[in-house]
């Protein structure tokens, strides 16, 4: 018998086994690729209602979210983009692309999130032609990782409605508590802006003091999770600010809300 | 009872591989806080271990001896990677939570000791039957732990509410250590001390003993 041990058949084997795997492995993730894309869509428009509490047991997702329209804006003017396809859009492509995104310079970079995309997809949900909720994406750096979320406010353009993170690498049970519902059912309510427009809603250290006035303005920290809370506060006050979404919700502001041709 | 059937049901309580062997302890302390993922990931690790096992013993004559452990590693790794995509198509709930864990399937003591200590040995028949029988024997510990766990911690049972939460109007106050990984070890540690009261052969035998004081030392230097 010839031995397992030559060189030719060890090579042979391992070939052999290379090639099966692979193909194996090929085929599993090719045929499963759509049913995994339609997963991720499903989990992303689920963020996206919950943030704006629109998500509700008796009706499923697809059907709910056929309601919120989908728009693209461009970041810096605040217009709306209608160049660019929908369906063709990818916030993930746009922000590597040199074409279409932005470095940003450390000091305007409080989100940590290095390049910005210049186009973005807005959520904009209408009942009976009147904007209800307006649902945008933010993103920046946690502890660990960047958190990806949705923030929805109300048509005033200053209330939240809800805050909501699909992604993120939080610690378990300290950072990873902005999943809690409990602490995100704080967040419906507060405000975004001062009177002069600039963004001053933060998370605080420590729990936020009833009757002082600026209350509206704070949410309770998350103990243990300092860096998560600032992280959340610093995402916030890129994205509602002048390098984020600020442009457009100026312009969306002056222009006439209750018209749903805006 | 035939031979095949002892293969099967030996490792749930003679031989169990984390009760007895105490392999693949880590992911019992990762995966445990929540009944329904721990029967996910005992249903992966299970198909796992019984797959690897019967490709590894299909193969095992054509294996050159010097690269054997890459090439169980590689059909291991094979099988966890299509678990894993499998899992994102049908269960992206769960595989959202426990991805990485699934993924560390892979380093799991308990399926290359398998492979490489049963497998490598015997007809593919028997050591499919072994790789489940493990499998089973790995998923009958987790989910104990993982009840104890969820019941105590959280206090509900596959995410249905058994002691009401005080959050919840209710008069239980979930104790959160058993949601951090360190309870496990007291969970497992008890439930081998159960097992091998139960089944006395189990206990190991002491490795060494305490010498009793040699009075007779202690006299002659008086």
């Amino acid at each position: 018998m010839k031995s397992n041990n030559s060189i030719l058949k060890t090579i042979g084997v391992s070939l052999v086994l290379c090639l099966v795997c692979s193909s194996v492995i090929s085929f599993a993730a090719v045929s499963l690729k759509e049913k995994q894309e339609a997963n991720v869509l499903r989990d992303k428009q689920q963020t996206i209602l919950a943030a704006a509490g629109l998500l509700k047991e008796q009706e499923s997702v697809d059907q709910i979210f056929a309601s919120i329209s989908e728009k693209i804006i461009n970041l810096d003017t605040g217009d709306y983009d209608f160049t660019i396809d929908l369906s063709s859009y990818s916030q993930k492509d746009y922000s590597k692309n040199e074409l279409t995104s932005k470095t940003l310079v450390p000091k305007e970079d409080i989100a940590v999130i290095k390049r910005r995309e210049n186009f973005a997809k807005v959520y904009l949900y209408y009942k009976d032609e009147v904007l209800e909720a307006i649902i945008l994406p933010v993103r920046g750096l946690g502890l660990w990782g960047t958190l990806y979320g949705y923030i929805a406010l109300e048509s005033d353009l200053q209330t939240i409605i809800g805050l909501e993170f699909y992604k993120h690498k939080e610690t378990p049970g300290l950072g990873a508590e902005v999943d809690n519902p409990k602490w995100k059912a704080l967040w419906k309510g507060k405000k975004v802006y001062d009177t002069n427009g600039e963004v001053i809603l933060s998370v605080i250290k420590g729990q936020v003091k009833r009757n002082s006035p600026s209350s509206l303005y704070q949410v309770d920290g998350l103990s243990g999770a300092t860096i998560t809370s600032k992280g959340v506060t610093n995402l916030l006050h890129f994205w509602l600010g002048e390098m984020g979404y600020g442009p457009y919700l100026k312009k969306l502001k002056e222009s006439n809300l209750g018209n749903s041709n805006v | 009872m035939s031979k095949a059937k002892q293969i099967l049901l030996n490792p749930i309580f003679n031989d169990n591989p984390i009760a007895l062997q105490v392999l693949g302890v880590c992911s019992a302390l990762a995966v445990t806080t929540n009944l329904y993922v721990t029967l996910i990931m005992c249903l992966a690790l299970t198909l796992v271990v019984g797959f690897s096992n019967l490709f590894v013993s299909i193969v095992r004559n054509h294996i050159p001896s010097n690269i054997r452990i890459i090439v169980q590693i590689t059909i291991i790794a094979s099988l966890v990677v299509i678990v894993d995509e499998l899992l994102q198509a049908y269960d992206y709930e769960s595989s959202k939570t426990m991805t990485v864990f699934v993924a560390l399937i892979v380093t799991n003591c308990i399926v290359m000791g398998r492979a490489e200590a049963f497998a490598m040995q015997n007809t593919p028949f028997l050591s499919f039957l072994d790789g489940i029988g493990n499998g089973l024997g790995y998923s009958v510990i987790l989910i104990l732990v993982a009840a104890v766990r969820e019941l105590l911690g959280a206090g509900t049972l596959l995410n249905y509410e058994i002691l009401p939460l005080i959050q919840n109007n209710g008069w239980y106050t979930g104790n959160n250590f058993f949601l951090l990984p360190p309870s496990s070890f007291i969970i497992i540690a008890l439930l081998i001390w159960g097992l091998r009261a139960w089944k006395k052969d189990q206990a190991e035998e002491a490795q060494f003993k305490v010498a009793e004081n040699s009075l007779e030392l202690e006299e002659s230097k008086m």
